[in-house]
């Protein structure tokens, strides 16, 4: 069925992938820790899984196994895959209840800053 | 002429499909605005504009052009006009908003063919005849919201930000049911290719009359999905009666009231591009694209009796096919102008429960028939498929009724309302009969 | 002509540089729809990444879900939030930041010259160029991963029955 699947960039190390989805994870880490703003923070944290999402997709597909059989197996290209599309489920789900409680948290205190929310601290 | 096109380097080749595309959609523009002036106007049984373009030669005859020109002329009005800008606007979003609500306009036809996917039309037409398009064209569509959250939000206007917030949460809810809509088609074509669900379309009506083409619309769920899938698409598209975003008598003019001149017309003609490409797809998907009409030419073309008409029918279709392709876009048009005519605009609740409670579980129950439809064919034979699927039709329709019943018992808008409303006063006794 | 970096590889650092960049904004701007919009386009660029590493039906999910569905729901709620007063979302200013940049600096040097420095040489593609197409993904989710499949649709439910919960001013 139509044409096949043209190969793409084939002149880039796995590497310069890994790199990019450091510098992105690290970035949303330091956003998570530094920004005050919740929907900020959700942001980062966005961040932060997209970033595994690409050094998964990345691994799939240079898969870089000493194991033996493994690394020419379609299983192994596979299983990175079915990771992004997992974690895009749970972003999915994470962002409609976090939204919602941020919402909720609005419409309760009439502000949102994550430092100021301190009621169960006890 | 094809082996000069398939020497070309493939970038120079995908720049010439991109032209192809993008220039006459942007020259189709002033035309369909021409279009839904005056059809518009005959359907309200007024006149329309009708003189821009009349030229009077010396000897005293006029060349009459029915008023073709006046988009022309509007454009260049339009173009020499104050920019107004607000104040206190958030600047950069303000000047994007309107490129990025043009952007998913052209880039929504990325993977339409407008032609048979052989000859010189295989080498020019899909942009991208990748294996996600279906998908590609809902993640596109689905960029559709930001040009109107970002208006609304940065013209730093009451009114513009209801407009923008009303527009995102119009697309979120009406892309679901669209999504669901179209995945039925891919089930039943087997791809996500749209050139694959055209070749779907032009086997035997059925399976079982060779000469008719298999159009997606003559399909019992093909129906359904249509029908949904084009209310959706007017949804999708901000027209009436879904044009909340930017209802006039609530809202102004909703998430363009600050925008003027030049970047009012850039939002304009946005939208009458997205409704001709969304106009494109329905076409493509539902009724056979470029084929004019449902006969498969190629069959009757072994026929004795009807041969050799049948070949000069393929002929010509395989040379009119972009031509067949743009008049059912027109005529796509000229629904969303009859829709505009016709239908006042719905309310907020019932546009999101038209959308949540009607479209989303319609096309589901669609969804669920045709997966049902499939196995039983697969498994056991067409005939028992068919018996299945419409078992499973009347089963799910009144599994569906039961639950909307469900909640049709507990009207909760309506008991909400009541806790504001005073209460009447109740007659100390009754006048008649002394009770 | 021998340059030092093939047209392929400019291609990726031009790519992987804007949503590098894109990411910095998410962090720094101080205005939440900006932020927003830089996310946008990270993700965007993100999508066009994995379009490189041939994973079609991938990338343009990142674009559905993300930019398509997720960004959308980010831009409503904080305009919802900025109909209730501007002032809000005023960030502090104390030494949080500068120590957020040196801890990110110094977790980037750890990690990459542990991890990515090794990987830099990998670079054999082993995976099929069909490995991304949508026939391969539906019959691997289908077969090995419907259990998995399964659950994260159940999360799902979860999800929106929640969300619905929360959302309710009277529950």
């Amino acid at each position: 069925m139509g044409a096949p699947a043209q190969p793409v960039l084939q002149s880039v190390p796995l590497g310069w992938y890994l790199a990019l989805g450091l510098f992105t994870f690290i970035t949303g880490a330091v956003g998570v820790v530094v920004r005050r703003n919740p929907v900020v923070v959700f942001m980062c944290i966005e961040l932060m899984l997209n970033s595994v999402n690409l050094t998964f997709l990345a691994f799939a597909r240079y898969s870089p196994t000493v194991v033996p059989g493994m690394a020419n197996d379609p299983q192994t290209w596979m299983t990175g895959q079915m990771m992004v599309i997992f974690v895009m489920a749970v972003a999915a789900a994470e962002v409609a209840v976090g939204l919602g409680i941020i919402m909720a948290i609005f419409r309760l205190r009439n502000e949102v800053d994550v430092d100021d929310m301190s009621a169960l601290r006890g | 002429m094809q082996e000069w096109l398939e020497g070309l380097h493939p970038a120079i080749l995908a720049l010439i499909k991109v032209l192809l595309f993008v220039v006459p959609l942007l020259m189709l523009v002033p035309g369909l605005i021409w279009w839904e002036r005056r059809l518009l106007s005959w359907m309200q049984d007024r006149i329309g504009p009708n003189r821009t373009g009349t030229i009077t030669l010396k000897s005293g005859k006029k060349i009459k052009l029915f008023g073709l020109l006046q988009p022309i002329a509007d454009g260049i009005k339009l173009f020499f006009k104050e920019d107004v800008t607000p104040n206190s606007i958030d600047r950069l979003i303000y000047f994007l908003a309107p490129a990025i609500a043009l952007f998913p306009a052209f880039a929504l036809g990325g993977t339409v063919p407008l032609g048979p996917s052989y000859g010189i039309y295989g080498l020019l037409t899909p942009i991208a005849n990748v294996d996600i398009g279906v998908l590609y064209f809902l993640a596109i569509s689905s960029l559709g919201v930001y040009g109107v959250v970002l208006g609304g939000y940065a013209s730093n206007n009451k009114y513009s930000l209801m407009g923008g917030l009303r527009g995102s949460a119009q697309l979120i809810s009406y892309e679901l049911a669209m999504g669901v809509s179209l995945a039925c088609i891919v089930m039943a074509s087997g791809s996500l290719r749209l050139t694959d669900i055209l070749k779907t379309q032009e086997q035997a009506l059925w399976g079982a009359v060779p000469w008719l083409q298999n159009w997606f619309i003559f399909t019992p769920f093909g129906l359904l999905s249509a029908v949904i899938f084009g209310i959706c698409m007017v949804a999708e598209t901000n027209r009436v009666p879904f044009d909340l975003p930017e209802a006039e008598n609530e809202i102004i003019a909703g998430y363009h009231t600050e925008y003027s001149s030049m970047k009012f017309a850039v939002y304009f003609m946005g939208e009458y591009a997205a409704m001709f490409v969304f106009s494109g797809i329905f076409a493509t998907v539902f009724v056979g694209g470029y084929n004019l009409l449902p006969i498969n030419w190629e069959y009757l073309m072994d026929s004795q009796w009807v041969g050799q008409f049948a070949t000069l029918m393929h002929n010509l279709q395989y040379w009119l096919a972009p031509l067949v392709f743009l008049f059912k876009c027109a005529v796509g048009i000229t629904f969303y102008i009859w829709f505009r005519a016709t239908l006042p605009r719905l309310r907020y609740d019932q546009l999101m429960s038209l959308g949540w409670k009607n479209l989303l579980p319609t096309a589901v129950l669609n969804f669920i028939v045709v997966a049902i439809w499939i196995l039983v064919t697969k498994i056991h034979s067409t005939l028992m498929g068919i018996v299945a699927g419409a078992l499973a039709y009347v089963l799910l329709y009144f599994l569906f009724k039961s639950f909307l019943g469900a909640t049709r018992d507990k009207p909760i808008l309506q008991k909400r309302t009541l806790d504001y409303m005073p209460e009447p006063p109740k007659p100390q006794s009754n006048p008649v009969t002394g009770a | 002509m021998n340059l030092p970096v093939t047209g392929e590889q400019l291609t990726f650092m031009a790519l992987a540089g804007i949503a590098a960049l894109m990411a910095v904004g998410v962090v720094v701007l101080n205005n939440p729809v900006r932020s927003a919009m830089c996310l946008v386009v990270n993700f965007f660029f993100l999508a066009f990444i994995y379009f490189t590493l041939n994973a079609q039906l991938l990338g343009i999910s990142q674009i559905l879900v993300y930019t398509g569905a997720i960004m959308v729901l980010f831009l409503f709620v904080v305009m919802l939030l900025n109909l209730g007063g501007k002032q809000i979302f005023k960030e502090r200013r104390d030494f949080k930041p500068i120590l957020g940049m040196v801890v990110g600096v110094s977790l980037f040097g750890m990690i990459s010259s542990q991890l990515i420095l090794p990987m830099l040489k990998v670079d054999q593609i082993r995976a099929d160029n069909a490995y991304g197409a949508p026939q391969s993904i539906g019959k691997t989710l289908f077969t090995n991963y419907v259990w998995p499949f399964e659950i994260a649709s159940v999360l799902l439910l979860v999800g929106i029955v929640g969300s619905i919960l929360l959302a309710k001013r009277r529950v």
